[in-house]
């Protein structure tokens, strides 16, 4: 692509990203929000949050060795070290040290 | 001027946020040093990383801009498959309307910047009372966003120079994602609203591949919640 149509994709991608986000913002300004769109609003960040951690897990090969196993074990760790502790810190440096140790390393590639 | 400036910062909502940030600051210096580097392979300098880390701010969809400068896409292509990519972003300020309102004339900003992440720890935290509320939210969404200008630059301008293994680093994001969803799994009685994430990921991700699977997932997402909506409400989160 050349830098004129760089620019203007970047100009485009931007107006569309800031108009994604401000869509609820400018559909409902005038207006209170239906209870529907509340209730939605309400009960929505924990199921957002659940499908943003399987898609951080998406490009995981489960078919090739280690099937997963560094995954599997980082993501055990962030769970037994917030249980224990529950310092954000400790589990979540725990864990991605421990998953750079796993993949750098490749102790479990003989699986 | 600049003193009055600096007294209307409130440092100890900067330094909170810093704090709540710090797994932010190490994901995305890793995702945007990656997408630096990748950006410079592909033959654009470090002034392209900065437009786009600045004003698009968009860490999935900056990622593909890559291959559609390289493929040399259309504008109207472009245009629809970041509209695709970004879909999800539409819902998210409708758990904000309340927080998002007390930020006044910082609102504005805090909508261009509203990301995965930013998103995730504004629903998440349960912030101390005595703090300056909207300098704190303030502060989370504006830090988050210097992490991956000052990543992707970084990336784009010395990254074939950075000899540290970084490989992985970007899992601070994952752990950070499940941390808050533990904090959130604490304060719902109800388990539903995660049994209902699982399924709306999995399914796409399954049925029809990584390609536009969180467009998919939220969709899926919005009529779970809307067919359980009955079975929810009887059972508060918080």
């Amino acid at each position: 692509m050349n830098a004129t149509n760089v620019l203007l994709s970047i100009i485009i991608m931007a107006l569309i990203t800031l108009l994604t986000r401000a869509f609820p913002f400018i559909f409902f300004h005038t207006n209170k929000p239906p209870a529907t769109i509340l209730y939605i609003g309400k009960h929505i960040p924990p199921v957002v949050i659940t499908i943003l951690v399987i898609y951080c897990l998406k490009d995981v090969n489960l078919t090739a060795a280690p099937y997963g196993a560094n995954e599997l074990i980082a993501l055990l760790t962030v769970v037994l070290l917030h249980r224990w502790r529950r310092n954000p810190f400790i589990s979540i440096f725990g864990a991605t040290i421990l998953y750079m140790f796993l993949i750098q390393t490749s102790p479990l590639s003989y699986l | 001027m600049i003193h009055n400036f600096r007294k209307r910062i409130d440092f100890t909502a900067l330094k909170l946020a810093f704090k709540t940030t710090i797994p932010v600051l190490f994901g995305y210096l890793a995702i945007g040093l990656a997408f630096g580097l990748l950006l410079q392979n592909a033959g654009y300098s470090w002034t392209v990383a900065l437009l786009m880390s600045a004003f698009i701010y968009a860490g999935a969809g900056q990622y593909l801009a890559v291959n559609l400068f390289a493929n040399n896409a259309g504008l109207l292509e472009v245009a629809t498959i970041i509209f695709l990519v970004n879909f999800r972003h539409m819902i998210y300020g409708l758990s904000l309307f309340d927080k998002f309102n007390l930020t006044k004339r910082l609102k504005p900003y805090m909508i261009f910047s509203l990301t995965d992440e930013t998103y995730a720890l504004l629903t998440s935290l349960t912030e101390p009372a005595q703090i300056n509320k909207p300098q704190y939210y303030f502060f989370i969404a504006f830090l988050n966003h210097c992490y991956w200008i000052i990543g992707s630059v970084l990336g784009a301008v010395a990254g074939s120079f950075i000899t540290m293994d970084t490989k992985g680093l970007d899992f601070a994001l994952t752990a950070l994602f499940v941390v808050l969803l533990l904090e959130q799994y604490q304060t719902c009685t109800t388990k539903l609203p995660f049994l209902i994430g699982g399924f709306c990921a999995l399914v796409p991700l399954i049925v029809l591949g990584k390609e536009n699977m969180l467009l998919y997932a939220v969709i899926l997402a919005i009529i779970a919640l809307l067919m359980l909506r009955k079975r929810i409400t009887e059972n508060e989160c918080n």
